[in-house]
């Protein structure tokens, strides 16, 4: 048996940003004794990277925009795939999350009348970004880490403990989610710091990990992602969908290497930024998309026009949907008309004056002056698309955020499908936090407060030792691994592999081969290399103790980077149509009959064993949109994305 | 364009004990002070353990002590080295050390709880808030605050006095103690609390000596001492030692 | 009074830096610049101008040299100065004080100066070495910074700033009564009326831009937007604090040398160039 350290709470939330913050006051508000497991210090979660703004329909600075309009804009921005029960709660509900957070001290930038002020941004209609200058997600984990301290401020008053009902457990990792058959009992895990072993008991779990970037070699997410809320959701048995629907963020710094993919905001775009290649040209007027003609100008005057003057303007093609931008930028640099750093430049310098860019982006200035000795305000930047955001996630019921097939399982924010379909509006993901982080802490709480406490399940020392064996097996065969070296691999012979190096391997074959352009061939070529690297890193060893050891902590998120890149790659193999975060080279179009279906990525039973695939494949047709939230589109914007079966029906 | 070998030297070791270690290792054009010790960590060290996160000076995670001066390594460029020089990479010496550079910062938490919370307005239903942006503007510089906590660690009265650590919050929760005062819905006086003179009497403003230190280290280049803390200084003063509002009060009193 | 610069007393085994379960550094500081220039050159700054001061103080002579007024004897509050003719010469004090009479008044900018928060943190640094620079272990043992007296009466700055816009106000009725001449006609100018006006602006811009003023003028409110006036002083004085540091320098280097310009004059060594 081994000796873990063992708690007990109601609700265990994975992940302190803000759908896990937001989701553990939900649950604390309801009642529940909450614990928050954060890989990093609380209030350092990748959503401070978070720049533009929370999408919401407040309609403080254009009085026409509503969640219709917000809603319209969601299920265009991801081309009809997204769940539209979920875009549908998501527009509805964002106003009264943003409002919710003045309660609890944020300071957002305001209107003249002391409103909420609202700013544009990519594929929005209206100005739509409640934000802070360029630094909104800094705010929004400030404010929900300040209202979790207020609440247990609430908490010592009552009972002499801050931590007596909400309890942030500071880097820790979860390796496992434990079950007692069909249900969730718990979690299992490890202190980052000491290198302990620990296990929560608990019926309820929420997953809030994010997304995954880290399996890719440019990308601007942290190395906290690593995918583990969608690795531990489908070895609990949950499926992920649109895994191969991926966000390149047009606008990632491209120079000095060292810093290559770190985020360029769209801000800057969506105050006046224009996007030009080598010979100066404003390309992006040659890339707009015959579905997006409409609605965007097609000469530079009227582009110019709209930012004093959007009621009888169209917007400037630089605001097109994420995906659109990032492909063209692609393009540019492959006709060799890119810059000496293989980017395109961004230039707001000759657009506002050097003050007023100061104010309003002063974390860009401040980015470039102190990353790349760049001044923006004098010079352009350098940019090129980088790996930012997972579309895909874990399959969740659109209204409770349940994970399909695992009671008491439930999963926000990035780590969840469906909300965005096959591409995320910028500032949608923001709001996306806190409506459904909510939610999953609403009915988190719900689940868990139906259980009677007798009736609570929970998980048996076969699964803990399994759990502790698999977390401690980069130490090597000597299952204690509190303090010496690891002495040889699974089996004789193996050669001890480096985590690191395994790990620069995998980025390098999804950025290569599964990245933003993609062909058949590359594809399978990667899942060969991902074969191989999964049965490498059975062999990863570490030196060291468990005490805050970084190697040993790669080896361990190194299996739940190999899984989620599996699904990624399969996924996007499997999809023969271009749509969104997902461009394939051999397959160009959009197809009408693929909008119809969900590619579900399941574990297959066994995996992951070497030579076998870890992940299965299957189709899922999806819901039908309800009627009315059809009625809310113009027939022939329809026709673009829904069969003509669909639109009879 | 070109990459060099640099001379290290990184403090490793634990509460225990330890001490600084050398290292020659590769450097390249445009890299940080970070880049290296994730290359050392690659290639020499795998178990070396320092904090980060997001590399763009963001989360305040990779603060650290280089050549003696506290700074994010993720914001501290080579090129501000000559190439001879020894680059020296210490943890934060004002908090106690876990393991190489990474520190144990349960002070700043300790310290986060103890300030009183925002106190929303009565009456005042969510979506109804009203606020000039030049009335929010003074908090939110302080809002831009990464919680690095380098102006903790820099800060004499903590860093050179171990027993000041009970009576003083330091100059990021007594930044947070002004932003605060100055949030224009902020309804803690009507709770009772006046935040000025209890940054006084409960968070050790007195403590600082305005000697400036919080506001050189600033990633965020967040004026600490002119905006917060001297302001929130004159604020106590309001209500502590300027004698007409201290007769003012009294007599208030002996009226009740 | 410790008044080392550069504190080379080892800090004790067990405290500050090397309190247990810091990581273990035997050094004091690991800083590799010439951390120690900026508060050697404070206190080097501060003790010329502390020497030159009570010199002059004392000196109870050359303070006046018509129509030049030294600004380290204005106002006179004594009986024993000489005759300013029309200058700020108010014998409030009478006759017992048998004093220099510059110790009257220096008193208030002195004290304004000694509770200013930018002079503060220069002689806390520079001459108590406390910190001596940022991440340098200082060299007491013991820090209560101004929680106790006497420093808790640094909370006094702003009834000094108060006396200080007097002051200031009376020395520019000094530089205005510098348009005479030797006999008290107006409408003349010589250098030393420039070196008056050149001090009394630096006084002025040294005494608005004070934290306390900048407090005062508009800090304390809560919501600017309904005191615009204000607000805009606040920010104007806010440029002005943002410059404190140079601002003090400025005007502490120009009063002594406005002082030694009468004196000059005073005692014959310089004749004043008269423009008109």
């Amino acid at each position: 048996m081994t000796n873990v350290e063992r708690h007990a709470y109601d609700v265990v939330v994975v992940g302190a940003g803000g759908a896990g913050l937001r989701a553990a006051i939900e649950a604390r508000e309801r009642g529940m004794r909450t614990a928050v497991i954060c890989k990093s210090l609380f209030g350092k979660a990748h959503t401070v990277m978070a720049e533009g703004g929370i999408a919401a329909s407040m309609g403080n600075v254009n009085e026409h925009d509503n969640w219709q309009v917000h809603f319209r804009d969601t299920m265009r921005g991801g081309k009809f795939l997204n769940h539209w029960r979920m875009a549908e709660l998501h527009a509805k509900e964002a106003p009264d999350r943003v409002w919710e957070l003045e309660t609890w001290g944020a300071l957002f930038d305001r209107t003249p009348d002391g409103r909420i002020s609202q700013r544009n941004f990519g594929g929005h209609e209206y100005p739509r970004l409640a934000h802070v200058g360029d630094r909104t997600g800094l705010e929004l984990i400030r404010t929900l880490q300040q209202k979790i301290v207020s609440l247990q401020q609430e908490d010592h008053a009552e009972t002499g403990d801050y931590e007596s009902r909400l309890k942030i457990f500071q880097e820790c990792t979860v390796t496992r989610i434990l079950k007692d058959d069909d249900r969730v009992c718990g979690i299992f895990g490890y202190v980052r710091e000491s290198g302990r072993l620990f296990v929560i008991d608990a019926p309820a779990v929420v997953l809030a990990t994010g997304g995954i970037g880290k399996s890719f070699k440019v990308t601007s997410n942290s190395w906290e992602y690593t995918g583990d809320g969608h690795a531990l959701a489908l070895l609990a048995g949950a499926p992920l969908i649109n895994m191969e629907f991926i966000q390149f963020h047009p606008t990632g710094m491209v120079w000095p290497p060292s810093v290559k993919g770190i985020l360029v905001t769209e801000s800057v775009r969506g105050d006046g930024g224009v996007l030009r290649n080598s010979e100066g040209k404003r390309f992006m007027f040659g890339y707009i998309p015959d579905v997006f003609k409409e609605k965007y100008a097609q000469s530079e005057e009227e582009a110019d026009g709209w930012y004093a003057d959007p009621d009888r303007h169209r917007r400037p093609p630089e605001l097109l949907p994420r995906d659109e931008v990032a492909r063209a930028i692609n393009s540019e640099v492959k006709a060799g008309r890119g810059t000496p750093h293989g980017g395109v430049f961004l230039d707001v310098s000759t657009r506002l004056p050097a003050e007023e860019i100061k104010r309003r982006l002063p974390s860009m200035h401040h980015q470039f002056k102190e990353l790349a000795d760049v001044d923006i305000t004098a010079e352009a930047m350098e940019v090129g698309p980088t790996c930012h955001y997972m579309m895909g996630g874990v399959d969740v019921d659109p209204d409770t955020a349940a994970a399909t097939g695992v009671p008491g399982l439930f999963a926000a924010g990035e780590v969840a499908g469906g909300m965005h379909g096959s591409n995320r509006l910028g500032g949608n993901s923001l709001s996306d936090l806190l409506v459904f982080g909510r939610r999953a802490g609403v009915f988190a709480a719900e689940y868990a407060a139906a259980l009677a406490q007798v009736d609570r399940p929970a998980a048996g020392e076969e699964q803990i030792d399994a759990a502790a064996a698999e977390a401690l097996r980069p130490f090597g065969t000597d299952e204690a691994g509190d303090a010496a070296p690891g002495s040889g691999g699974d089996g004789p012979g193996a050669a001890a592999e480096n985590p690191y190096t395994l790990h620069q391997e995998l980025q390098q074959v999804m950025n290569d081969l599964v990245g933003i352009i993609r062909r058949a061939p590359e594809m399978a070529k990667a899942l060969e290399h991902l074969a191989d690297l999964r049965e490498r890193s059975r062999h990863a060893l570490v030196e060291g103790h468990r005490q805050f050891n970084p190697g040993w902590h790669l080896a361990i998120d190194l299996r739940n980077m190999l899984l989620v890149s599996e699904c990624v790659a399969r996924a996007a193999l499997e999809r023969t149509e271009s749509r969104g975060g997902h461009t394939r080279d051999d397959h160009p179009d959009m197809d009408r009959t693929w909008r119809k279906v969900n590619l579900v990525c399941e574990l297959t039973p066994g995996a992951p064993e070497a030579g076998t695939a870890a992940v299965s494949l299957r189709r899922r047709p999806m819901d039908a949109i309800r009627p009315d939230l059809l009625a809310l589109f113009e027939r022939d914007e329809l026709l673009k994305y829904l069969t003509d079966e669909e639109l009879d029906a | 364009m070109s990459s060099y070998q640099a001379h290290f030297k990184v403090w490793r070791g634990d509460a225990e004990g330890g001490g600084l270690q050398d290292f020659q290792v590769e450097v390249n054009d445009g890299e940080v002070v970070l880049d290296i010790i994730h290359r050392l960590q690659a290639t020499q060290a795998s178990d070396l353990a320092v904090r980060w996160n997001c590399k763009a000076g963001k989360c305040g995670s990779c603060s650290a002590e280089v050549n003696g001066r506290p700074r994010l390594m993720c914001m501290t460029r080579m090129s501000v080295f000559s190439r001879e020089e020894t680059v020296t990479v210490t943890p934060m010496r004002t908090f106690p050390v876990i393991r190489d550079l990474v520190t144990d910062v349960s002070f700043n938490y300790t310290k986060a709880r103890e300030v009183p919370s925002f106190v929303p307005p009565k009456g005042v239903p969510a979506g109804e808030y009203r606020m000039a942006q030049q009335d929010v503007e003074r908090s939110q510089e302080f809002r831009k605050c990464i919680e690095c906590f380098l102006c903790q660690d820099t800060c004499h009265v903590v860093r050179d006095h171990e027993e000041n650590k009970p009576a003083f919050a330091g100059p990021r929760f007594l930044m947070r103690i002004a932003e605060l005062d100055m949030h224009p819905l902020d309804a803690a006086d009507e709770t009772g609390v006046n935040r000025a003179s209890s940054a006084q009497d409960d968070h050790g403003l007195g403590y600082c000596n305005i000697t400036k230190c919080c506001t050189e280290v600033c990633p965020e280049g967040i004026h600490i001492t002119d905006n917060a803390l001297i302001p929130l200084k004159e604020r106590a003063v309001d209500r502590k030692y300027d004698p007409l509002v201290w007769l003012g009060s009294k007599i208030r009193r002996r009226g009740q | 009074m410790a008044t080392g610069t550069t504190p080379t007393t080892p800090a004790s085994e067990d405290r500050g830096v090397r309190s247990p379960g810091r990581a273990a550094i035997a050094a004091p500081h690991l800083r590799t610049d010439r951390w120690w220039v900026p508060p050697l050159v404070t206190a080097v700054g501060l003790g010329i101008f502390v020497v030159y001061a009570t010199w002059r103080a004392f000196a109870n002579s050359h303070y006046y040299a018509a129509p030049y007024i030294s600004p380290f004897y204005s106002p006179c509050l004594a009986s024993n100065c000489v005759d300013m003719k029309g200058g700020a010469d108010w014998a409030l004090f009478g006759s017992w004080w048998g004093l220099s009479p510059a110790l009257l008044v220096l008193i208030f900018p002195l004290g304004f100066r000694l509770t200013c928060y930018y002079y503060r943190k220069a002689y806390y640094r520079g001459i108590w070495s406390s910190p001596p620079a940022c991440a340098v272990a200082e060299p007491h043992a013991k820090y209560s910074g101004e929680t106790r007296f006497p420093l808790i009466l640094q909370n006094s700055h702003r009834y000094f700033f108060y006396l200080a816009v007097i002051v200031a106000g009376i020395l520019t009725y000094d530089a205005v009564l510098g348009f005479r001449d030797a006999h008290g006609n107006w409408g003349h100018m010589g250098l030393g009326t420039l070196v008056l006006l050149a001090n009394v602006a630096l006084i002025w811009a040294y005494t608005v831009s004070c934290h306390s003023c900048r407090h005062v003028i508009g800090g304390k409110l809560r919501h600017f937007s309904k005191h615009p006036v204000r607000y805009r002083l606040w920010g104007w004085v806010g440029t002005l604090t943002a410059r404190h540091m140079l601002l003090a320098w400025s005007s502490l280097i120009s009063v002594g040398i406005a002082d030694l310009y009468v004196y000059l004059v005073s005692s014959g060594a310089f004749d004043d160039p008269r423009f008109f």
